[in-house]
């Protein structure tokens, strides 16, 4: 079928209907302590998908997704805690905080290249889960914070976990769709005007580093608004679950799911819920080696990731040529379940 | 003011070991461009390999310096294996597939020996010196004395033989280098063994003050990048003046600023990556990357 044509545009929204279909029926099959653990994957899946724009859309990455998970887990915590603040009313603000942290950390490192966003985010994942150890008075150290799960409201007839799960899903959505919206926008085409040639986008007058720091920072939210997931998920935070590793944890999630793709980061929420418990059932080491090896492995071998792989073999089944009238040259399209970046003909993921 | 010198001296023996990780890692920077971030990890690997020698009654040093050997041929085959499949890929790629090395060597450590923290032995003797109100101990200067050792060591190996003019000219131009027929991918390779052997002594002189866990290098390692932003990530003397610099001021701001205490001094780290990056982000002896438009 032809890009862009009818049959296509048709098949795409079937496809992100049932898909959305699909996870929304989940809750109602799978038990409650798979609904939990789902809701978990789904919570690790918007840091990734944080991630993955970040890396898709500016080519920087970030070593502090785990910190900033940690930082959005604590803060809405904190807020429930000691501010009363109202449950749901923390992910918005948890967002606001890892956006404007992400934003101030980025400011030194986006003039300059990804080496330094790299240098400056791995000095954050190290030394926070410090901070916040120090921190006893507002942390509670490493005895943690304990709060109260998300309840559903007395009018919803719908039993605890599927409500969590149904509303971190709809947020995750929500986040999925800010970030396109924007991505659409014109920092979405600043930042694909940077990435095709940075000095030509600097010349016709694009700020290049207001645009990368605006997509770190909101990257950066994404991971907050993970964290934020996971308190409501969980009930409990402590310092033990955010450690300085899990920043690389996030980046192999998102590295194995499919580093350009929506579709990858779900993946990589899955990859980093699961694989640690399969893995500590044959030793607790096992899994850092997994997370490593795929990330090293998938790099050299499976740039795509899990997604990519998928993606071809679905075009095997179903073919999408270009439109007649195509002109060529450079052009984002909105693949079914993603949102690809430069659509030059050339390097598939990273 | 015997506080104050007796923390400068005790920063100038941390801040060997940080100086000694700078080398590994501007080595590798200036031979193949890349930031390692694996190689921390890559040195408690060895360092547990030199701890388990010495648990066969190796003497501490031989096997200090058998590990050294085997962090050679491991740097070798980790870059022959990892690293060159994607060199020609954009740097994020390598970058993320040394933080894969980086997971890997740490699981790996903790596979093998545990997460219980083990007691290496030290590589100096335990005497300790008095000199005017200071306490010196002989890991002092034995740490300041193995670092000028390998600072001189190194400076031989570049500057005076075959080996180390091969390795200036593979990372100067390597298209260049090519074409005179110099074997540039072995020149990378030998580049990344010399660092993770490096790596490898900076692990066992850092290991008996810390304890050996898999975790031990993960602070190093910042301390590490800080000193080789400092110093300057092509500068190997800068990064030994970073190294010692940065363990100085670490160690004075633990003690007279009181907020930090000794739990947040890494805070110092990742201040002096933030303030360097921006205000001289080529370091103190870098140079300024010009870009040609």
């Amino acid at each position: 079928m032809a890009e862009g044509s009818v049959s296509h545009r048709a098949f795409g929204t079937l496809g992100v209907v049932g898909c959305v279909g699909v996870l929304g029926a989940l809750p109602f099959i799978l038990s409650p302590f798979r609904t939990f653990q789902l809701t978990l994957a789904v919570a690790y899946a918007v840091a990734c998908l944080g991630l993955n724009l970040l890396i898709g859309y500016s080519g920087q990455v970030s070593l502090a997704q785990g910190a900033f998970f940690g930082l959005g887990a604590y803060s809405a915590s904190i807020l429930v805690d000691r501010g009363d603040v109202p449950v749901l009313a923390t992910l918005p603000a948890a967002a606001a905080i890892c956006f404007a942290t992400g934003f101030l950390f980025g400011i030194p490192a986006l003039r300059l290249g990804v080496l330094q966003l790299a240098l400056v985010t791995f000095g954050l994942s190290v030394v926070l889960p410090r901070v916040l150890l120090k921190l006893e008075w507002l942390t509670g150290g490493s005895k943690g914070i304990l709060v109260d799960t998300l309840r559903p409201p007395g009018w919803l007839p719908l039993a605890d976990d599927r409500y969590r799960y149904l509303l971190c899903l709809l947020a995750a959505g929500l986040a999925f769709f800010v970030g396109w919206r924007l991505m659409r926008g014109r920092v979405g085409r600043s930042l694909l005007a940077v990435h095709d040639h940075q000095i030509a986008a600097q010349a016709l007058g694009v700020d290049v580093t207001l645009t990368k720091s605006l997509a770190f920072a909101y990257g950066s939210a994404l991971a907050g608004v993970g964290g934020v997931l996971f308190t409501w998920t969980t009930g409990f935070v402590a310092t033990e679950s955010f450690p300085a590793l899990l920043s690389i944890s996030i980046l192999a999630g998102a590295v194995v799911g499919g580093i350009t793709t929506v579709a990858g980061a779900a993946f990589g929420g899955l990859f980093i819920q699961f694989v640690p418990g399969w893995a500590s059932g044959v030793s607790p080491a096992l899994s850092g080696l997994i997370y490593g090896g795929a990330l090293a492995l998938f790099l050299i071998f499976l740039p795509g990731g899990v997604a990519g792989l998928l993606a071809r073999c679905g075009r095997l089944l179903i073919r999408v040529v270009p439109a007649p009238d195509d002109a060529g040259g450079a052009r984002t399209s909105l693949g079914t379940q993603g949102v690809r970046t430069v659509a030059t003909n050339q390097k598939e993921g990273l | 003011m015997e506080l104050f010198f007796q923390q400068v001296v005790d920063g100038l023996t941390t801040g060997s070991v940080y100086a000694a990780l700078a080398i590994a890692l501007v080595l590798v920077h200036r031979g193949t461009g890349v930031v390692n971030f694996g190689q921390g990890e890559m040195a408690t690997l060895s360092t547990y390999f030199a701890w388990q020698l010495t648990l066969w009654s190796l003497p501490v040093w031989v096997a200090v310096g058998a590990a050294m050997a085997v962090a050679f041929l491991g740097g070798c085959l980790v870059f022959a294996a990892l690293v060159r499949p994607v060199a020609g890929r954009p740097l994020l790629t390598v970058v993320t597939v040394t933080l894969g090395i980086a997971l890997a060597c740490n699981s790996l450590a903790l596979w093998i020996w545990g997460a219980l923290p083990q007691s290496f032995p030290s590589l100096f003797p335990d005497a300790v010196w008095g000199i005017a109100g200071v306490r010196l101990t002989a890991t002092a200067v034995g740490n300041l004395g193995v670092l000028l050792c390998l600072a001189a060591l190194l400076y031989a190996l570049f500057g005076r033989t075959r080996v180390g003019l091969g390795l200036r000219g593979a990372a100067a131009n390597a298209e260049s280098a090519s074409l005179v027929g110099l074997h540039v991918r072995r020149m990378h390779m030998l580049g990344w063994g010399l660092a993770a052997a490096i790596g490898a002594l900076a692990g066992a002189l850092v290991a008996p003050k810390l304890f050996l866990t898999p975790d031990m290098m993960l602070a190093i390692l910042l301390y590490g990048l800080a000193a080789a932003v400092l110093g300057g990530f092509d500068s190997p003397a800068g990064a030994i003046a970073g190294g010692l610099l940065i363990g100085v001021v670490e160690n004075l701001a633990g003690t007279y600023v009181d907020p930090l205490g000794s739990e947040l001094k890494i805070v110092v780290a990742l201040a002096v990556i933030f303030v360097f990056l921006l205000v001289r982000p080529q370091g103190l002896f870098g140079r300024r990357g010009v870009l040609r438009v």
